[in-house]
């Protein structure tokens, strides 16, 4: 199992869910959250004064899927939420020791 | 603990202002007692029968309203004096009914003000910028009844299209170079004894949402550091002191109305609803509170120069805006106390037309300077067009009032900067370069544009009002007499004011309480508790509310 993190942009959430629930994967979760990478932010005007926003809005995509579709899901996410743009955003690949379903107890893959 | 600590230590204060008003009170019953009310009318004549009512339907409306219709003792048949009865009071009820109606459009401003303030503002402040502004409306309304209206229209006299506001007949003046400078009114304190009369009170409505709206104008400029303590005692200040004289002086009987009639300047000084009377005292208060107040922190870096700090809620803003923009509709055409005076279309229009010129222009003024079209400053621009258009409404033709309102929506750009960057005073809103200079250019721009074709008798002065571009010269001097009269009483008196106030008790909250947001130590509690509260709060407050008795029960249960 692994936990796969993305970072992207929020007007791309739509088709991120939309390219992994077409490739079979049935949960997620997201958050609405704000961090800056190399882009370091950008400028905004308020009444004729410039000021840096430095903390940019973006979503954090969270999917744990079994270890043999974590190349596909990958590839899914950033071809979705891709512009080609800076800021895009990132995607982190973490290995996950447990899942359980609290209805059920399962536990492991069977649990996703 | 620390907060009963601050009760015990606010306790002192409220005792103190309880008994401030307690011998306000009592002066107003000496007062009451002075001036006992006019013994009540004759009883009229038994109203003669009705005219039976029409058989008929009336769809198309032509034949409803006639003769039968006329008050008269023998139903159908009035006499001519009768008639004359009944044509004078139809004048006076379309006039009252007027006044008060605009009145009531001008009372609904407050919100327009309090959305436009609140959306200017920081989240963290929203309770406490939205609680001034509602609470001037009660305070500067009490403060108005108690000796405001007094001072402002004690010595008016008889208006000829409201019948009765003759008992309002006592002007304090003074004598210098043989001519009378009436200083202020002394009648109708507590609307009590003789001023007990509908066209007063009618009057009194009108006056009191003016008043209130130069009352609220500071609260914006002085917003996100003052303290609401100190905030009421200014409430009653403006309401019973600055604005009342100022007001009197112009629009009571004063010596600035009445510069035409003793030295044949003009009309004296002509405001006709208040670009000086109400909104250039309104911005110069605002000047002198933020000045004493000094500015936000983080607004100014070491080296001088301004942070941008974006309000909270920008549509709240622009709503706010049209709600004044709709308002003023009421503030404008009502200025002529008369429904039947036709010259209300000519005021409705210009007032739009310049709302429209000041936002346009303020819009490509900051597109070309700052390369986009701002958008608070584009609500600045529509309000800086209103306020100029203010006084010369009534005396320019259309052109000159988009000419009026255009002018208005750059100079209110430039004052801005000017007020942020050059004099470094902190204005969250705008108010100061909206309110004050835009009023000061509205009473001037009457005094070069206005055309000669209305105001004829206006002040006592016949002959209708011409400013300086239609060969009235006089006109403008008187003008430059008022405006400068206002910014140099409203500005010392004011300042004055909050610098002792400030000395002695301290208008502005701790910089902990500033970098905090004013909400929870002022106010007790944010104005958005879900957005600002701790997440403990907000969960125990879901909590609580399902181990209620009967509510845990109510919940649907959910299948998965």
């Amino acid at each position: 199992m692994k936990k796969i993190e993305a970072i992207i942009k929020p007007f791309k959430l739509d088709d991120v869910k939309e390219a992994l629930t077409g490739a079979g994967i049935i949960g997620m979760t997201v958050s609405e959250v704000r961090g800056f990478g190399r882009q370091k932010g950008h400028t905004e005007m308020y009444r004729g004064g410039e000021y840096t926003v430095d903390f940019l809005p973006k979503m954090k995509v969270e999917v744990v899927v079994a270890d043999g579709l974590v190349d596909e899901v990958v590839a899914l996410i950033t071809v979705a939420a891709k512009t080609g743009s800076i800021g895009d955003g990132k995607v982190f690949v973490e290995p996950l020791e447990e899942a359980v379903r609290i209805r059920t107890g399962e536990r492991g893959d069977n649990a996703l | 603990m620390t907060e009963s600590g601050a009760i015990k230590r606010a306790l002192p204060w409220r005792i103190v202002a309880a008994v401030i008003v307690a011998c306000v009170l009592a002066v107003g019953g000496w007062v009451f007692a002075q001036d006992k009310p006019a013994a009540p009318a004759a009883p009229a004549a038994p109203a003669a029968a009705p005219a039976p009512p029409p058989s008929k339907p009336d769809p198309a409306g032509t034949a409803t309203g006639g003769i039968a219709d006329v008050t008269a003792k023998d139903a159908g048949k009035p006499t001519l004096t009768e008639i004359a009865d009944f044509a004078g009071h139809s004048r006076v009820s379309i006039n009252l009914m007027w006044t008060l109606l605009t009145g009531f459009l001008v009372m609904f401003m407050q919100a327009g003000f309090a959305l436009a303030e609140t959306g200017f503002t920081r989240a963290k402040n929203v309770a406490h910028t939205m609680m001034m502004n509602f609470m001037v409306y009660a305070i500067g309304m009490t403060g108005y009844w108690i000796m405001g209206f007094a001072l402002q229209m004690g010595g008016l006299g008889p208006i000829s299209t409201m019948g009765g506001t003759g008992v309002l007949d006592s002007e304090f003046t003074i004598s210098l170079f043989g001519k009378d400078f009436g200083l202020f009114g002394m009648k109708g304190f507590f609307l009590a004894g003789s001023t007990y009369d509908v066209a007063v009170f009618a009057l009194f409505l009108f006056q009191m949402v003016f008043m209130d709206t130069a009352a609220t104008i500071p609260t914006g400029a002085m917003a996100e550091r003052w303290k609401f303590s100190s905030f009421v005692v200014y409430g009653f200040f403006i309401s019973m002191i600055t604005y009342p004289l100022f007001a009197n002086w112009v629009w009571g009987g004063g010596w600035l109305s009445q510069l035409g009639k003793n030295f044949g300047l003009g009309h004296g000084h002509v405001d006709f609803a208040g670009s000086s009377v109400v909104h250039m005292v309104g911005g110069v208060t605002a000047l002198a509170g933020a000045m004493v107040l000094g500015a936000r922190i983080g607004k100014y870096n070491k080296d001088g120069s301004a942070n941008p700090i974006p309000g909270h809620n920008l549509p709240m803003a622009a709503l706010g805006c049209f709600i004044l923009a709709f308002g003023w509709f009421g503030f404008n055409p009502g200025s002529t106390l008369a429904g039947g005076d036709l010259r209300i279309s000519v005021i409705a229009v210009n007032t739009m037309l310049a709302s429209a010129s000041g936002a346009i222009f303020a819009m490509f003024y900051m597109w070309a300077k700052y390369g986009k079209p701002d958008p608070s400053m584009m609500i600045n621009g529509m309000l800086a067009g209103l306020v100029a258009i203010t006084a010369p409404c009534a005396f320019v033709s259309s052109f000159w009032a988009f000419v009026i309102g255009a002018f208005a929506g750059m100079l209110v750009c430039w004052s801005v900067f000017f007020v942020e960057r050059t004099l470094k005073v902190d204005d969250p809103v705008g108010a100061i370069s909206v309110h004050g200079t835009c009023g000061a250019w509205g009473v001037l721009s009457l005094g070069l544009f206005s055309d000669g074709t209305y105001g004829d008798g206006f002040n006592g002065v016949e002959g209708t009002v011409r400013g300086l571009f239609y060969g009235g010269a006089s006109q403008f001097v008187a003008q430059v007499i008022g405006t400068l009269t206002c910014f140099g009483f409203v500005f010392v008196a004011s300042w004055v004011f909050f610098k002792v106030y400030d000395l002695a008790f301290g208008m502005r909250v701790s910089p902990e309480v500033e970098l905090e947001g004013l909400d929870v130590p002022e106010m007790g509690g944010h104005g958005y508790p879900e957005v600002h509260g701790p997440a403990t709060l907000v969960h125990s407050m879901g909590a609580s509310a399902v181990r209620a008795p009967g509510v845990a029960a109510l919940a649907p249960e959910r299948s998965r």
